[in-house]
């Protein structure tokens, strides 16, 4: 096995890491990168993970992405809402934009009813948030993603949060994973800090690629590589085709 | 001595698309199945698109019928938790067109507030509350049409849960597109998911429904297992059969056609290409519609010999 790790396989290990600990729940990521992790989280330290299909049915085993699997249960749309509601899922989501608090948009850029791009709507955002744990994975980090504000709140930030009432209690904005390294937001205020850079990527790069502060920039650890064994589940078994590298730009690590 | 037997029949209420579509009038309320570009009843989004019907209210899980009906001109406002057409180029452009140019008004909302909003229609509910919708722009885009209730019951700690009360939401006519039914309205989906066709006309005073396949009831039970009869004949009002109608989305017995849903979204590009597209496809009733589509398949693979 090579002894090079490229970027793309460090930001699998990131986003199986959002996993760790996450139990008999349900994983969607809505992404191939987090999707790989997810399967790679399930085939070592979550074995109790229910993923699916993308559409209705839920995997018995962990299939590589695009191939199919023996089947487990069966997951609807109309049941992903009750489970959104019970709080029993993990999500990973994408963001066209993410503010210092979390805010995420994924909506449409410019005013509410004339924008100047439409993308999908809020979706999920607005309930994922309010339910269970969210993640955001971005595959290229830029200060067009992470800038002051966003146009159209879809995922809620911290500073959406209204104290006294205890329907904000599940919010819980676990991870942001991109191309450069790992987030969480627990600055100050719940804003955004960095607890891991990539291996290569300096401070310098996020702050000259991030439109706002983020807390202890200067002190965040790298990002760990992954054993042997997590690189052969990853190239063997889960991805052989290699998808992974055409979402994250290639940068080579050596081991 | 012989029973007495009875010589009513239930009502047939087998219809065509025109029929359906004469029922509807400008400033109606619709909404529409399926989910995203899914099993979307498109024979009668094609007929409402070719109607002289306006300023419809169009309710959806949205993908390529807002996006048709954006094209026709016939949406003043939309209600959605998203539109997609779940494969790329994923957004559709002419809900683009009309959200960019300011031409529709929405109340764009979390996707789980279309099923509740439609759940709270269903049960003759004013609301139904949920905690979707707190602290993002869901709010800002109803402004005042959405509110929010204090739960009269307090947590344990004596704390107050403030939620969204997301209001019913009224269809006058919901359309929805299933793969088998009988001409009573009872009715079954083949494919994987059962999406919230059941809920659509169980919020709507008036229900449609396309499908692909009409049969005797006996052949309809024995065909499926019980289970995905998703809507009996007491919440249906006519049925049309049209073969292929959810076209270019995918049902239960055919795949949503990638190669058509591209040339639908490229030609949306240039008023040109659009006007050709719009002629050929658009302009025509259904069975000239899937006889030009199987004539641009066969085109299309011509091409590629």
């Amino acid at each position: 096995m090579s002894d090079n790790v490229t970027r793309a396989e460090i930001c699998v290990i990131a986003c199986a890491e959002i996993f760790d600990g996450a139990g008999e729940i349900m994983a969607s990521p809505m992404a191939t990168t987090p999707l790989i992790g997810a399967r790679l989280a399930r085939l070592t330290t979550e074995p109790d993970l229910l993923i699916t299909d993308g559409e209705a049915l839920i995997f018995a085993d962990t299939p590589a992405v695009g191939g199919s699997a023996p089947i487990e249960g069966w997951m609807p749309f109309r049941k992903v809402f009750d489970v959104v509601a019970s709080g029993r899922r993990h999500v990973v989501m994408g963001a066209n934009q993410i503010d210092r608090h979390g805010n995420q948009n994924l909506s449409a850029f410019g005013s509410l009813q004339h924008p100047t791009r439409q993308m999908f709507g809020v979706r999920g955002a607005p309930g994922n948030t309010l339910n269970h744990p969210t993640s955001y994975w971005v595959a290229k980090h830029n200060s067009r993603v992470f800038g002051e504000q966003v146009d159209i709140v879809s995922g809620v930030g911290y500073d959406q949060v209204n104290p006294d009432n205890p329907a904000y209690g599940y919010l819980d904005i676990h991870r942001v994973v991109t191309n450069l390294g790992v987030f969480d937001f627990g600055g100050p205020d719940h804003t955004m800090r960095a607890r891991s850079l990539h291996p290569g990527v300096t401070a310098e790069e996020v702050a000259d690629n991030t439109g706002f502060e983020v807390a202890e920039l200067d002190s965040a650890g790298v990002t760990r590589l992954p054993s042997d064994e997590e690189l052969r589940l990853i190239r063997e078994v889960i991805d052989p085709k290699g998808l992974r590298e055409r979402e994250v730009k290639p940068v080579e690590t050596s081991r | 001595m012989t029973a007495p037997t009875t010589t009513r029949t239930q009502t047939d209420k087998s219809s065509t698309l025109d029929e359906a579509i004469a029922e509807i009038s400008s400033g109606m309320t619709i909404g529409i199945g399926g989910w995203g570009s899914r099993r979307k009843p498109m024979a009668l989004v094609r007929a409402l698109a070719r109607s002289e019907v306006t300023d419809l209210t169009v309710v959806t899980y949205g993908g390529p019928d807002l996006g048709l009906l954006c094209a026709a001109g016939k949406v003043a406002k939309a209600y959605y938790g998203f539109v997609s057409l779940d494969s790329p180029p994923f957004y559709d452009p002419w809900f683009a067109h009309a959200r960019t140019t300011g031409a529709i008004e929405v109340r764009e909302m979390d996707e789980g507030m279309v099923k509740c909003g439609l759940e709270a229609a269903a049960s003759r509910l004013p609301f139904l509350p949920i905690r979707a919708g707190l602290g993002s722009a869901v709010q800002d885009f109803w402004g005042s049409e959405l509110k929010t209730v204090d739960s009269p019951y307090p947590d344990a700690d004596g704390r107050t849960q403030t939620l969204i009360a997301m209001p019913a939401l009224e269809l006058d006519v919901a359309l929805v597109h299933l793969d088998i039914a009988d001409v009573h309205g009872n009715a079954a989906y083949t494919g994987v998911d059962p999406y919230f066709d059941d809920l659509y006309c169980g919020a709507a005073r008036r229900r449609f429904l396309e499908v692909d396949s009409v049969v005797s009831t006996a052949e309809l039970v024995e065909t499926v297992p019980l289970q995905r009869m998703l809507l009996n004949r007491m919440n249906v009002d006519r049925v049309i059969h049209a073969p292929n109608g959810a076209h270019f989305t995918f049902a239960g017995d055919y795949g949503r056609d990638e190669a058509f849903q591209r040339f639908y979204a490229t030609s949306a590009a240039d008023p040109d290409t659009w006007r050709a597209f719009s002629e050929r496809f658009l302009a025509v009733d259904e069975e000239t519609y899937q006889v030009r589509v199987r004539e641009w398949a066969s085109e299309q693979e011509a091409q590629k010999a």
